[in-house]
């Protein structure tokens, strides 16, 4: 594709010409599958691929759970036992599909920091960083709206939490809470719509895959040193890197292989494990469970939520100098948006000329923190409103914000990073030869 | 008609032999003619995207019979003070309790100045009414306290005899409410909302306002 130089598919048989003249789909496709890859590439980037499976896992099985399920607020609770009890299968499909949510999240997390790590948000992949952070908006809402379809106690006051949030927007979110529930409380409209939009959803999220695809393809793939793929040449060219078809494809899929081992190991032994036993009592909008929590891929945003009430000076200033327009529950909304968004901005924050996390000797530590703050605020959002945890939530909450808006563009100006080797393949060479005087086994020269 | 539809064709059928032998176009007056379909194209093309989506945002907000007001008899013949009933109105709970004169006489006793929220969220009484005890409740001895069982800060059902201020407690993000319904501490901005209640009879209470008293 544009950029990196290499060979091009080219019809050979009558039939391919044909074809190719009028619809170059598979030349598409074998550009696409045959991409150049830094062949330095680390277990970390696996996660693409991991990806991608589980938006089909989740469109298969969703569009079979549809198939049973009712989404009627006097018949959901009761066709998800329906799925669970009598569909031949039925719970093991619906295991998946709901444990598939919890491999979506955490696969995409570590998916996210390995950017962060690598610096793959900077220039030239802004774009496909960007539509990252909307594929991952547009899974937080999917991922909301499917968890109220079983219209369990947590889906129902999960959703009247969450669309509360809308309504802390001054002046209009009270109607905007209103449109989005399609009454005053959570109810049948609610239900009805979420449950459509929980189908178009990943549909669009698959649309934007291919545009983050499309996107890394034109830049190339980032790797480990943050060092270009060198494009002076195809033979250069062909030095950093190896066709994604079949080196990459086929390690993809072993360490899909093990993820998914871990993946049915939980399914099969433990599948409530993520979940919550209140979810399996029919939604009673006379009672709300005595410890209301999101899932788990949530926390670390629903713990920013909660840290800013009306005791922080923060919040006391904001609201006194905005007379009283961003209260404490709105600046919660803000800080808990602001969150995603600051790292959404991270290409522009940081202002490191490195590349990569690894060159980068005081930045590492940071970004250390961030990763140790990530699961802080996921265990802090767990916890009850009471007692320490707010303050510890106010602590990882102020560091998250620190981090993107402090610390990234400061770094840049006073760490000295060490030097990134010159060239991709410099990089493989000295791995290689570590591997080799490591393990003692004479040499043998690679099949290149 | 004819001449005119001629008139177009040759307009036209002059102006792509411009375009494809790329002679100069630099006679402007003709362009005006162009002009005006990409304006109308424009203008006609926001318009109807106007008209087409408006009514799919719309069908979204609350259809009519979610809208059809709804009022509601409670018989609170059989609740002991101290205790309280939650009764399903308009899709949400509403809490009706009948209060221990300790009760009354503890929500009474606070300083309206010290409260976090200092309007009395009632529906009764109007929009610009400070939050004592007497401008929440029911009738002169405050026995009935009549308000929506939601949780000013994100909606939630709070907990009854729960918190730290004897009244209610909210389990989501640790709102603590008086025995009057008033925002104590934590995160939610204002006191539990009043409806618009009354006793019709002596052991009926009607929430909601009816259209015609029968």
């Amino acid at each position: 594709m544009a950029g990196i130089p290499h060979d091009h598919y080219e019809p050979t048989s009558a039939k391919e010409k044909w074809l190719h003249q009028r619809l170059p789909i598979v030349g598409l496709m074998y550009d696409t599958l045959m991409i150049p890859t830094p062949k330095n590439l680390n277990w970390m980037w696996i996660w693409g691929i991991v990806l991608t499976f589980t938006l089909v896992l989740q469109i298969a099985t969703g569009i079979v759970l549809v198939m049973h399920y009712v989404p009627h607020v006097d018949m959901a609770f009761a066709s998800v036992e329906h799925i669970m009890r009598n569909v031949n299968g039925g719970h093991m499909i619906r295991y998946v599909h709901m444990n598939g949510a919890s491999l979506f999240f955490a696969a995409v997390y570590a998916h996210i920091f390995r950017g962060l790590y690598y610096g793959s948000y900077k220039a030239p992949r802004e774009v496909t960083w960007i539509i990252g952070m909307l594929i991952y908006l547009l899974m937080m809402g999917t991922a909301f709206m499917g968890y109220v379809l079983p219209w369990g106690q947590m889906s129902f006051h999960g959703t009247a939490v969450i669309t509360g949030l809308f309504g802390a927007i001054p002046v209009i979110g009270e109607s905007i809470q209103t449109w989005l529930l399609g009454a005053s409380a959570v109810g049948q409209p609610a239900l009805n719509r979420f449950f459509s939009l929980h189908y178009l959803l990943p549909f669009i999220i698959a649309g934007l895959v291919i545009l983050h695809i499309w996107a890394f393809h034109t830049t190339g793939n980032n790797n480990p040193t943050g060092v270009e793929v060198r494009r002076t040449s195809k033979e250069e060219a062909e030095r950093d890197t190896l066709p994604f078809w079949p080196y990459f494809v086929i390690k993809d899929l072993f360490a899909l292989t093990i993820i998914l081992l871990i993946f049915f190991a939980i399914v099969g032994f433990m599948p409530n494990y993520l979940g919550h036993p209140d979810n399996y009592i029919e939604a009673n909008p006379l009672a709300t469970p005595a410890h209301i929590v999101p899932e788990w891929y949530f926390l670390p945003f629903y713990a920013i939520l909660r840290a800013f009430d009306g005791d922080v000076w923060l919040v006391i200033i904001v609201d006194f100098i905005t007379f009283g327009f961003v209260d404490a529950k709105f600046f919660g909304v803000l800080a808990m948006f602001g969150a995603i968004a600051v790292m959404a901005l991270a290409p522009w924050l940081d202002t490191s000329s490195v590349r990569s996390g690894r060159y980068r000797p005081m930045f590492k530590w940071w970004f250390a923190i961030l990763v140790v703050d990530f699961f802080v605020l996921m265990w802090a959002g767990a916890m009850p409103a009471e007692g320490i945890y707010p303050t510890i939530a106010l602590i990882g909450s102020s560091y998250w914000f620190a981090y993107f808006l402090i610390i990234l563009p400061l770094l840049g100006i006073i760490e000295k990073p060490t030097k990134p080797p010159a060239t991709i393949e410099d990089d493989f060479k000295a791995m290689y030869k570590k591997d080799r005087s490591a393990s003692g086994t004479p040499a043998v020269s690679p099949a290149e | 008609m004819v001449s005119s539809l001629c008139g177009h064709q040759t307009w036209f059928a002059r102006k792509i032999r411009e375009e494809m032998s790329l002679v100069s176009h630099a006679d402007d007056h003709e362009s005006t003619r162009r002009d005006f379909i990409y304006y109308a194209a424009a203008g006609g093309g926001a318009v109807l995207t106007t008209v087409a989506v408006w009514p799919l945002v719309n069908q979204m907000n609350p259809s009519a019979d979610v809208l059809a007001l709804a009022s509601i008899r409670v018989d609170v013949s059989g609740i002991a003070p101290g205790t309280q009933l939650t009764q399903l109105w308009q899709g949400k709970p509403v809490f009706i309790r009948r209060r221990t004169s300790a009760e009354i006489e503890e929500a009474r006793a606070t300083d309206v100045s010290t409260l976090p929220d200092q309007v009395a969220r009632n529906a009764n009484t109007g929009e610009d009414v400070i939050a004592t005890d007497e401008n929440r409740s029911i009738g002169e001895d405050g026995e009935w306290l009549v308000m929506m069982g939601v949780c000013t800060h994100f909606g939630c059902v709070p907990l009854g005899d729960a918190g730290n201020f004897g009244g209610w407690f909210c389990p989501c993000h640790g709102s603590h409410y008086d025995i009057s319904g008033r925002i104590r501490q934590g995160p939610a901005p204002e006191n539990m909302h009043v409806p618009v209640a009354k006793f019709v009879d002596e052991t009926t209470i009607l929430i909601g306002e009816e259209e015609e008293e029968a």
